[in-house]
């Protein structure tokens, strides 16, 4: 029986929506919904087979690497797909009230073209697709920043995008280096291929580099706050929630298969930077007087948590890096979405200012707090499943002094969330004018946070679901633990 | 779905329910949220009533939620959480009555009964908890839902006393948490078990066991306010009293002591915490808070205040049972888990009727009111003296099983301790009851508000004079089958007998 | 020195030259230019290793792969022009502020 190319329907539906978007701007309200729910079944379609069948390589056209293009599908990549169609689905209905007519007409063509990209990056099978496809996630994220007008905007939007192009040559380099030498860019053949060299040192360094300066870890994140504080609400959401994840994504897939692990050194290299990420991501939060930069340090802050996994670098480690991923991603969307509404509704994100918000706008308040909840990693949300694992795979592993970052940054994010809250609960003198703040955007921001909080009651169904053709290798912690209780 | 799983989640969902179905009520649904709040507290009761008469029929109640791989969600029955959950659905009832009353006609009630059902979940579910997870998570759950009880006035000295809340009992969940993984990584179970699950490692873990113990007392004690970890408890008080109430009798210190109970007892189990040498420590830390928050009370004009400090005084009462290790003090320890709560609860709504009624907060405007309030005062007076240890009070019981407890475990020096705060005790609160009943009252009081045909409304009257009575109960049907303190020698039977 | 060492160490140079001029010219327009410069390099590199074997026919993969990185480093560009022009339409400088704007 012939299949249904689902991988293939996640890149061209949203394409095709972006480019109907774009030729009908009386219809771009329409196209786009149509394409977002599409999307939406179709990954639920790929999820489906995923579990029938187990990981999934497809050869684009019948002609199969190394001259056609390949896509590979695992329990990895579903996640991601499943995290952005259910962020995508967020931004999209948020969006409906957010944009105004002139500026809805250019959003969608560039959210779908970047939920494009992201569905292709997840499901490149070569490294020099996944460069293609990043350079396209770049510039559609760089049009959306650009999207808000305005000096800030604009100026961080061309940070953001010299960061971006610098980035993604450094990458393009080390793939050219690796090419050269194993005569492959596919990752498969490559994980056979690869071994320890000063080439593939210079190639390991140059993508890392690339790579870790889009995922904005610590010291690189100096691009990051003013982009994504500045970027509309929605974008503001897909940026901390997706796309800086993308990159992520990539250094991790290199890492899993291709990179020699010879030598602890790069690890906990990058689990220190991590950890000062943590750290001082949390310090700048708490020093921020307008929320949407608090929120956006909270990103540079929750990013170093996923770095903590690399010096562990046992499976459950990884699980559990990813598992802040995803929660991080639905939680954080939900941030920014409820300080859009606030925005909006006190025309001013100053926190000291917030009168009364808690009472007036009791939904995206609660958004918020749920949100909060997650990021600071109180249970029961993804960011206390996420935060136990790590926690335990740096026991387990002996590396106890992981524990402090992870607790540290526990406390940094309580207290930057609740000096929010707090603000929110004070005596107003004066009744401000206001804005009114349409139900969708209110209930859309409270969703994705009810999502992250439940995130932390399901842990067994996405754990069960990376399993899917093992791209995090065996679990030798499980193991452990079924000898040990046994 | 069976029932004998279904019965711990009802209980713990009644609460939630009824709490999230209050918060979308508009302010003006006063007879829908009452029902709400009666409703739910009345069937959480019948519940537990329930699972009283099932748990000595021999059920198991028991509900587990994998949350991940070889680790559950579990809520479980045993005797040792009925005793909390008894102590919190039965108080919560008396709570919300009074709360009812207190905040007639003040702005926020839906969030506020909102947060007070949530905080009453999370209390249900820390005593159902069957293991550390599980105690964790909802111990995190009380945390953030008693955060907008404190700060419901949202004048700056509430949001003050709000952060330094957050402060301490955020740090604390954090110890909690570092020492509940790091006790999982090694033992690879955390489901309590009477006698513990660490025995096997003794010999080998010895240092990190002990700075597990440590990791967890201290996030305990944040709760349970042993100094030097109790700063956030006196200042609190800002919270309007139903609140002060909750978190002084029943729900946050009574957390924090029930989580230091099961840790000794079924953790670690006390003869690993007597190996280990850890529970010398704990008692000495006990008994300097108990002395300590004594001497804070002497001082406290502030009537709210010195029954803050007296909470903290209190509460080491029941940690000190439990450090002492012996069958005797540890029943005085966890039968002091339910005394307390029920007299210091009676202390609370009384403080609260004085401010609500004629605008008294200090001690010295005290003078006479006996006259003016006396069921509230009576009431004030029955706990009081219970606190002081007064026989046949509940106060006496838990003394006199404490100070038998250390001679049995021949530990004078609590002894010592006892007599010296029982003399702090009536130190700060006989004068209190001199003055109330003897001196003459002033010609006005500070702000008098009428009622009525009573001396205040019936629904804070009902509430102290109800609890009032189970202070007289507990301590002079103290034989009686199913008193708490039979309860408490039934736990204290199971672990120390083999 | 063969061919194709010369040629990828003339990449490597492009690189590095364009990156030092990336990181000290504040003028964005210079900051584009000294980004193209070094794609220049990597392009010169990837095609210069393509020839791996001398004689042989050189491999087409890398060659494909170079057009590839010019369509994308033409669009970025392009987006990099547009974005200057609004940027000193709303600064009035066509530099990035070293503080972000309040």
């Amino acid at each position: 029986m012939q299949q249904i190319p689902w991988e293939v329907m996640l890149i061209l539906l949203p394409l095709a929506g972006a480019m109907a978007c774009f030729l009908w701007p009386r219809r771009t309200l329409l196209f786009g919904l149509i394409s977002a729910l599409g999307v939406g079944g179709c990954v639920a379609g790929l999820g489906w087979r995923l579990l029938e069948q187990g990981a999934q390589r497809y050869a684009v056209g019948g002609w199969g690497a190394p001259l056609g293009i390949d896509l590979y599908a695992d329990g990895l990549s579903l996640l991601m797909l499943i995290i952005t169609a259910l962020v995508g689905l967020g931004v999209s209905i948020y969006s409906i009230g957010y944009f105004e007519r002139r500026q809805a007409i250019l959003f969608w063509p560039l959210w779908l073209l970047l939920w494009s990209a992201l569905n292709a990056l997840f499901l490149s099978a070569d490294i020099f697709n996944l460069y293609v496809t990043l350079e396209l996630l770049g510039l559609a994220a760089v049009a959306l920043v650009a999207l808000a007008g305005g000096a800030n905007a604009l100026t961080a939007a061309m940070r953001y995008l010299l960061v971006n192009m610098l980035a993604s040559l450094c990458y393009l380099l080390g793939v050219a280096l690796l090419y050269h030498n194993f005569g492959s860019v596919d990752i498969a053949i490559l994980a056979q291929r690869v071994e320890a060299s000063p080439a593939v040192w210079a190639a390991m360094g140059l993508m890392s580099a690339g790579l870790l300066l889009k995922s904005a870890l610590f010291p690189l994140h100096f691009w990051l706050p003013p982009a994504h504080a500045s970027a509309p609400a929605p974008v503001s959401a897909l940026l901390s929630a997706l796309v800086v994840k993308a990159s992520f994504y990539i250094l991790l897939r290199l890492w899993l298969e291709i990179f020699p692990q010879t030598g602890a050194a790069p690890g906990q290299l990058l689990g220190v930077l991590g950890a000062a990420a943590v750290l001082w991501g949390g310090i700048q939060a708490l020093r921020q007087t307008r929320l949407k930069l608090l929120i956006a340090y909270s990103t540079v802050a929750q990013l170093g948590y996923l770095f903590l996994a690399f010096p562990l670098g046992s499976s459950f480690a990884w699980k559990g890096s990813l598992y802040l991923l995803l929660s991080h991603a639905l939680a954080k969307a939900a941030m920014f979405m409820a300080a859009g509404n606030i925005l909006r509704f006190c025309g001013h994100d100053r926190i000291a200012d917030l009168d009364r918000v808690a009472q007036r706008l009791p939904v995206t308040m609660i958004a918020f707090s749920v949100a909060g909840v997650s990021i600071v990693g109180l249970p029961p949300s993804g960011g206390f499943i996420g935060k136990w694992m790590l926690l335990e795979a740096a026991l387990r592993a002996g590396q106890w002094w992981w524990v402090i970052p992870l607790i540290l940054g526990g406390l940094l994010a309580a207290a930057y969330i609740f000096k929010v809250i707090g603000y929110a609960f004070t005596q107003a003198g004066v009744l401000r004018q206001t804005n009114k703040v349409p139900m969708s955007m209110e209930w859309a921001a409270l969703a994705l946070a009810l999502a992250a909080l439940l995130l932390g009651l399901v842990a067994l169904w996405p754990l069960s679901l990376m399993e899917i053709g093992l791209p995090f290798g065996g679990s030798e912690v499980d193991a452990i633990q079924r000898a040990e209780q046994s | 779905m069976n029932w004998d799983a279904g019965l711990p989640l009802l209980i713990v969902a009644t609460s939630l329910f009824s709490g999230l179905m209050i918060f979308f009520l508009s302010e003006k649904h006063v007879v829908a949220r009452t029902t709400l709040n009666l409703g739910g507290a009345v069937f959480k009761l019948v519940l537990v009533g329930v699972m009283i008469w099932g748990v000595f029929h021999g059920h198991h109640y028991e509900a587990r939620l994998p949350l991940l791989p070889g680790l559950d969600l579990l809520l479980r029955a045993d005797a040792e959480s009925m005793l909390f959950v008894v102590l919190s659905s039965g108080l919560w009832l008396v709570t919300t009555i009074y709360a009812i009353g207190y905040l007639e006609g003040s702005p926020h009630r839906s969030r506020f009964f909102g947060f007070f059902s949530l905080c009453v979940t999370a209390t249900v579910g820390v005593a159902l908890a069957g293991n550390l997870i599980t105690f964790v998570l909802f111990y995190e759950l009380l945390t953030l839902s008693t955060y907008p009880l404190i700060v419901h006035r949202e004048t700056e000295v509430a949001r003050r006393a709000g952060r330094t809340y957050l402060i301490y009992t955020i740090t604390g969940g954090a110890l909690l948490l570092v020492g509940t993984v790091w006790l999982y990584s090694m033992t690879g179970t955390l489901e309590f078990a009477h006698r513990g699950f660490v025995a096997g490692l003794l010999d080998t873990h010895r240092v990190s066991l002990i700075v597990v113990f440590v990791l967890l007392v201290a996030g305990l004690g944040v709760k349970a306010a042993l100094v030097p970890l109790h700063g956030w408890l006196p200042q609190a008080m800002v919270a309007p009293a139903p609140v002060s109430a909750l978190l002084h009798a029943v729900a946050v210190v009574k957390a924090g002591a029930f989580g230091i109970v099961r840790v000794v007892d079924d953790v670690y189990g006390v003869e690993a915490t007597t190996k280990l040498g850890v529970s010398g420590p704990l008692a000495a830390l006990a008994a300097v808070t108990i002395i300590y928050g004594s001497l804070r009370a002497l001082f406290q004009d502030d009537l709210k205040r010195r029954l803050a400090f007296s909470t903290v005084s209190q509460v080491s009462y029941i940690v000190l049972g439990i450090a002492i290790i012996g069958p005797i003090a540890t029943t005085g320890g966890l039968v002091h888990l339910v005394h307390q709560g029920v007299m210091k609860i009676t202390l609370f709504f009384c403080a609260g009727n004085l401010a609500e009624t004629l605008g008294i907060h200090k001690v010295s405007e005290m003078n006479g009111v006996g006259r003016r309030m006396p069921w509230t005062m009576a009431a004030f007076t029955i706990g009081a003296l219970g606190m002081i240890g007064v026989p046949p009070l509940a106060g006496f019981v838990t003394k006199w099983y404490l100070g038998v407890g250390a001679l049995d475990a021949g530990q004078e020096w609590v002894v010592y301790i006892l007599a010296g705060s029982s003399l702090l005790n009536a130190g700060y609160f006989l004068p209190v009851l001199y003055a109330v009943w003897f001196k003459p009252a002033p010609d006005s009081w500070p702000d008098e508000r009428s009622f009525g045909r009573f001396e205040t409304s019936w629904a804070l009257l009902a509430p102290p004079v109800v609890t009032a009575l189970l202070t007289l109960a507990v301590g002079l049907l103290a034989s009686a089958p199913f008193s708490p303190l039979q309860w408490a020698r039934f736990i204290t039977t199971l672990e120390y007998m083999p | 020195m063969s061919a194709v060492l010369l040629y990828a160490l003339t990449g490597a140079g492009l690189f590095t030259l364009g990156l030092y001029a990336l990181i000290i010219h504040a003028h964005l327009l210079r900051k584009i230019l000294a980004i193209n410069v070094m794609g220049s390099g990597v392009f010169l590199i990837l095609v210069a290793l393509g020839g791996r074997t001398a004689g042989a026919v050189p491999d087409v993969v890398p060659h494909a792969m170079v057009i590839t990185g010019i369509v994308v480093a033409v669009s970025a560009t392009a987006l990099a022009l547009a974005l200057v022009l609004r940027v000193q339409a709303a600064t009035g400088r066509a530099e990035l502020p070293e503080e972000p704007l309040e």
